[in-house]
C-alpha cells in the first residue's frame, strides 16, 4: 500500500515526452547523425584511412589535396586525411572523459549540497563560484602547465574546468525535488539520505544533467583543441585537430588545407554536439517542447 | 539597497580569498617543484636551492601560504623570471591592447547582436528565427583561433584586403586596419553569444501579461517591442554578457595569438613557453580577480536597474 502510495506522488519518467519531442525536431537528427559519423570515424580509423598517419614521406611534402592525397600532405608528408581521422579519437576521448568526471563528481557534489544544505551548502557553492570565476579556457591552460600536457592530465585538466557547472546544475533541482511529497514519504519510511538522493532524486534530475553533459562536451573539445593550438596538447607526432592546426600555422601563407580541413573537423564535431545539445534542451524544457 | 551594495562587496572577499588558495594549489601541482620545472633536471643542486630560497619554496607549506596571500592582497603579484618586470608591469605593458581589441569586439556584438535576437524572437519559428538560430549556433562552436585563422585566409591570404599581422602603428587608419581583423573575430563570437541570449530573453518579456495588456491597448508593435519588451529583456541581457566576460578573454587570448597581435595572449604565451611559473601565477590572480570584480559588477548594475533584487535577498 505504501509503495502505492509512493510510486504515485513520484513524477512520471520524464523519458517518453522527451524522446517524442525529439523525434519530432528536425535538429536533433542533424545533431545525432553528425555526432555518429564522428564516432564511427574515430572508431573505424584504421579501417578507412587510406595512409599511416605517422608515415613521413619526404617526396610528398606539402602536396595539395589531389586523387592520391584527398585533403593534402604535412610538412613531413604525412596524409591529412588519416592524421584528422586519427584525430577524432583524441578529441572524442578526450571530450567524452573529461566530461565524464566532471559530471560524476560535480553533480554529486552538486546533489551533496542542495540535499544537506547549511554550512556544507555554503563552503561547496562558495568553491563552485570561485571556480566559475576563473575563465575556462585559461583554468585549463595553468593546469594543464602545472601538470605537463599528457593525454591522462588534458583529461584531468579539462574535467576540472567543467566540474562547476555540473554542481550548480544538480543542485537547484534537489533543492526543488528535496520539498516534494515523494521524498518526504521516503525519508519517513527511514530510508537512508544515501538511498533518497541515488534512487529518488537522481532519475529526477538526470535528464537536465545530459542536456548540460552534451553541452560541455563541446566545449571540452573546443577547450582540448584550443589548449593544442597554444602547444599544450597531446604531444606531437600523435594526430590531434589543434596540434594539426599548430603545425600547419607556420605554412598558412603557401599550403591552406593543413589548417582548413582540422578547422572544419573541430567545427564539425562542436557544432553537433551543441545542435544536440540544444535539441535535448528544448525537449526537455515544457515552455519550448510543443514547438520543434 | 546601500545594505545590498555593502554585503554584495564582502561576498567578494571570501571568494578572492578562496581563488588565491585555489591558485596557490595549482601552482604546487607541478611534478617535483616549480624550481625543477624552470630550470630543467640538470641543473646544479646549488642553483636549485638558491631558485627555491628566492621563491620562498624552502619554507614550510604554511609558511608559504600565508605569504603568498598577504603578497597578492597587498598588490604584489610577483616579478616575471625572464624580464625581471612586476607582473603588474607586464600587464599594463599589453593591457591597452586587450582592451582595445575587447571593447571593439564588444561594440561590433552588442551592434549586431542584439538586433538578431530581437528579430529572431519577434518572427519566432520562421525563417528570420532559423537563420539567427543557426547563425548563432555556429558562432557558438568555433573556438576563437579556428575562426581567426579561416578569417585571416580568407581577408588577409585570399583577398589581400587587410593585413596578416597586426602590429601597433602610429597611422590611425593602419591601426585601425590592423585591429579590423581581431576585432571582427571576437566582435562575430561575441554576435552569437549576445543574440543567444537576447532572443531567450525576448521570449521571456514577450510572454508576460503587461505586454499583452500593451497589445490590447493597442500600442504599435514596434513601440511594443522597443520600448516594453526590449527594455525589460536588457537587463538578464547585460548580466549575462557580463558573464561572459571570462570568455571573452579566453577567446581574445587565441585571437591575440592568432593575429600575431601583442597583448595579454601573447604574454601568457610567452611565460607557458619561458615556463615562468611566477608570472603565469600572476597572471593568473589577476585575471581571475578580473572576473570576481566584474561580476561582482555586473551583481551591482542588476540590483541597481531592478530594484527586486536587491529587497529579495
Amino acid at each position: 500500500m505504501t509503495d502505492f502510495a509512493i510510486s504515485q506522488s513520484m513524477p512520471a519518467r520524464q523519458s517518453s515526452p522527451v524522446l517524442r519531442a525529439l523525434r519530432r525536431n528536425r535538429f536533433a537528427w542533424l545533431g545525432i547523425g553528425l555526432l555518429a559519423l564522428i564516432v564511427l570515424v574515430a572508431i573505424f580509423a584504421p579501417i578507412i584511412a587510406p595512409y599511416d598517419p605517422l608515415k613521413q614521406n619526404i617526396l610528398h611534402r606539402l602536396s595539395p589535396p589531389s586523387a592520391d592525397f584527398w585533403f593534402g600532405t604535412d610538412s613531413y608528408g604525412r596524409d591529412v586525411l588519416s592524421r584528422l581521422l586519427y584525430g577524432a579519437r583524441i578529441s572524442l576521448a578526450i571530450g567524452f572523459l573529461s566530461v565524464l568526471i566532471a559530471m560524476v563528481v560535480g553533480s554529486a557534489l552538486g546533489i551533496l549540497a542542495g540535499y544537506i544544505g547549511g554550512v556544507f551548502d555554503q563552503i561547496v557553492m562558495g568553491i563552485v563560484d570561485v571556480m566559475l570565476s576563473f575563465p575556462t579556457l585559461l583554468l585549463g591552460l595553468m593546469v594543464a602547465a602545472m601538470l605537463g600536457a599528457s593525454f591522462e592530465n588534458l583529461i584531468i585538466a579539462i574535467a576540472i574546468t567543467e566540474t562547476a557547472p555540473f554542481a550548480r546544475v544538480a543542485r537547484a533541482p534537489t533543492i526543488a525535488m528535496k520539498r516534494r511529497d515523494f521524498v518526504e514519504a521516503g525519508r519517513s519510511l527511514g530510508y537512508t539520505p544515501l538511498h533518497i538522493m541515488r534512487v529518488h532524486i537522481l532519475p529526477n534530475i538526470l535528464s537536465d544533467i545530459v542536456v548540460v553533459a552534451s553541452l560541455w562536451m563541446a566545449s571540452a573539445i573546443r577547450t582540448e583543441a584550443s589548449l593544442a593550438f597554444i602547444g599544450l596538447g597531446v604531444l606531437p607526432p600523435t594526430a590531434t585537430w589543434g596540434g594539426m592546426i599548430r603545425e600547419g600555422f607556420d605554412n598558412i601563407l603557401s599550403a591552406w588545407w593543413l589548417v582548413v580541413f582540422p578547422s572544419l573537423a573541430i567545427l564539425l564535431a562542436v557544432l553537433a554536439l551543441n545542435i544536440l545539445g540544444d535539441a535535448l534542451r528544448d525537449a526537455i524544457d515544457p515552455k519550448t517542447r510543443s514547438q520543434g | 539597497m546601500i545594505g545590498y551594495v555593502i554585503r554584495r562587496l564582502l561576498l567578494a572577499i571570501p571568494t578572492l580569498l578562496a581563488m588565491l588558495t585555489m591558485v596557490f594549489i595549482l601552482v604546487r601541482l607541478v611534478p617535483g617543484d616549480a624550481a625543477v620545472a624552470m630550470l630543467g633536471d640538470r641543473a646544479s643542486a646549488q642553483t636549485l636551492q638558491n631558485l627555491r630560497a628566492q621563491l620562498g619554496l624552502d619554507q614550510p607549506i604554511p609558511v608559504q601560504y600565508v605569504r603568498f596571500v598577504t603578497d597578492m592582497l597587498s598588490g604584489d603579484f610577483g616579478r616575471s623570471m625572464t624580464s625581471g618586470r612586476t607582473v603588474m608591469e607586464e600587464v599594463a605593458l599589453v593591457l591597452p591592447y586587450t582592451l582595445e581589441l575587447a571593447l571593439a569586439a564588444m561594440l561590433i556584438g552588442t551592434l549586431l547582436g542584439i538586433p538578431l535576437g530581437v528579430v529572431a524572437a519577434v518572427r519566432r519559428n520562421r525563417w528570420p528565427d532559423y537563420v539567427s538560430r543557426i547563425l548563432s549556433l555556429v558562432g557558438l562552436s568555433f573556438p576563437g583561433f579556428v575562426s581567426g585563422i579561416l578569417m585571416l585566409l580568407a581577408f588577409a591570404v585570399w583577398l589581400q584586403w587587410l593585413p596578416v599581422m597586426s602590429r601597433a602603428s602610429a597611422d590611425p587608419l593602419s591601426h585601425l586596419r590592423s585591429l579590423a581583423l581581431p576585432a571582427l573575430n571576437l566582435g562575430l563570437i561575441m554576435t552569437a553569444y549576445i543574440a543567444r541570449v537576447t532572443r531567450s530573453s525576448m521570449l521571456d518579456v514577450m510572454g508576460e501579461d503587461y505586454i499583452r495588456t500593451a497589445r490590447a491597448k493597442g500600442v504599435k508593435p514596434r513601440k511594443l517591442i522597443m520600448r516594453h519588451a526590449l527594455g525589460n529583456a536588457l537587463i538578464p541581457i547585460v548580466t549575462v554578457v557580463g558573464l561572459y566576460f571570462g570568455t571573452l578573454i579566453g577567446n581574445s587570448v587565441l585571437t591575440e595569438i592568432v593575429f600575431t597581435r601583442p597583448g595579454l595572449g601573447k604574454l601568457i604565451l610567452g611565460a607557458l613557453q619561458s615556463r615562468d611559473y611566477t608570472l603565469l601565477q600572476g597572471l593568473m590572480v589577476v585575471f581571475a580577480t578580473f572576473v570576481i570584480l566584474v561580476n561582482t559588477a555586473t551583481d551591482l548594475i542588476y540590483a541597481l536597474v531592478d530594484p527586486r533584487v536587491s529587497y529579495a535577498q
